[in-house]
């Protein structure tokens, strides 16, 4: 699998510090399970963090703060076990949903196409989206920024097409209409971090009922 | 204040100790690893905004995530300290949130979980070289960098160019990952 389409620094950056809102960092995370390109960005930009973090000045730990450490290590048993993921969904977005695709609960918007929305904090939404094969997504701009990660399928826009694993990330310049590709349905992670801005009338009246 | 003789130093193999508590369940060398990165971590997420009690708890249950988590270290892809770093990160997160962080799926070893020696001291070198970068930055970049860090920048204002040389650092991890994935279909 080769992934064309992989995150900025400004991206990178953002993650690696711990800094954007749970929407984005959910597509991020997923974007990484597929992507070892992004994952060599964001763990490099880790190192910055990590020589900050060396940097910094240093605050005392409490007294008996390694004691009670270790008392806390003797206490808990953490088992992190590790298996190779097959499914539609990467890990971190299985645990928004309980499971892999089959868990989703979907929403219609018409025309087949389905949205789900993930339980994130406020700051911004992320959802999968479903598009039949060979459907198109309404066609909208953004006020912010979006993240598109394709998970099953592809889909093509104005700007290139995308595959399993591609992100595409579009500013408030982009106005995009992106089909999905004939060959499976889509399904893509989207991240938003102010409402999509629908470029037909209806779309936009029903834009707040349907929470895109 | 931070010593900067002992920050630079890179005689200290931090990656050695992180090993021996995976191996050997090292409390010598966890105590070790306590001493140098819990005042650091507690340091890093007052500047972060944390309180000094949300800030201790974090540093604590980071260094126990240390323990628990030490088969997963690999240090051809990151040094102790990046590794303790995105922990620490984490844990702020999932803090300052109150719910688990998204993370990306773990990579799964292969039969042979040993990654090479040789990787591993050249990746150590070019951490300790960024480090170097970072203090060498102008001031003015190097403070847009730390405020970054420290959230004190929206994402808007995240620089696409921040200057930081990168690239070699970037393309070691690459290779390792790419040296991981190799072993593992193989």
């Amino acid at each position: 699998m080769t992934i064309k389409h992989t995150l900025n620094e400004q991206l990178a950056m953002g993650y690696a510090a711990g800094v954007l809102p749970e929407a984005f960092d959910v597509v991020v995370a997923a974007h990484l399970s597929l992507s070892d390109e992004s994952r060599a960005i964001v763990s490099s930009y880790e190192a910055v963090g990590a020589c900050l973090m060396e940097n910094c000045e240093r605050a005392d730990m409490n007294p008996g703060a390694l004691s009670s450490t270790m008392d806390r290590i003797k206490n808990s048993n953490m088992i992190v076990h590790r298996k190779k993921n097959e499914n539609v969904l990467p890990e971190p977005v299985q645990k928004y949903f309980g499971g892999d695709i089959e868990k989703v609960k979907w929403t219609s918007l018409g025309g087949g196409v389905k949205q789900a929305v993930l339980p994130t904090d406020k700051k911004a939404q992320a959802r999968l989206l479903y598009i039949p094969a060979g459907q198109s997504v309404p066609d909208h701009g953004h006020r912010g920024l979006e993240l598109t990660l394709v998970l099953q399928g592809s889909f093509a826009d104005e700007v290139d097409h995308f595959g399993r694993g591609d992100i595409e990330i579009a500013g408030d310049d982009l106005d995009h209409q992106p089909v999905a590709g004939t060959e499976a349905d889509c399904i893509c992670l989207t991240a938003t971090d102010a409402p999509l801005r629908f470029n037909g009338l209806i779309p936009r009246i029903v834009q707040p009922f349907l929470k895109i | 204040m931070a010593q900067p003789t002992e920050k630079l130093d890179p005689s200290v193999d931090w990656s050695a100790k992180v090993l021996s508590v995976r191996d050997f369940k090292d409390e010598r060398a966890f105590a070790d690893l306590f001493a140098h990165f819990a005042p650091r971590i507690k340091g890093f997420l007052i500047k972060s905004g944390a309180s000094a009690q949300v800030a201790e708890e974090c540093a604590q249950e980071s260094m126990v995530t240390v323990w628990h988590k030490a088969h997963l270290f690999d240090p051809s892809r990151a040094s102790a300290s990046t590794w303790i770093f995105t922990i620490a990160r984490n844990k702020k997160i999932d803090a300052f949130r109150r719910a688990a962080r998204p993370e990306p799926e773990e990579l799964p070893w292969g039969p042979e979980p040993e990654p090479e020696a040789s990787d591993a001291m050249v990746l150590q070198q070019e951490t300790h070289k960024l480090a170097q970068a970072i203090e060498e930055l102008p001031q003015k970049q190097r403070d847009i960098v730390k405020r970054a860090y420290f959230g004190d920048l929206s994402h808007a204002e995240l620089a696409e160019q921040t200057g930081l040389p990168l690239g070699t650092i970037k393309s070691r991890i690459r290779l390792a990952l790419t040296r991981l994935r190799q072993t593992l279909s193989e």
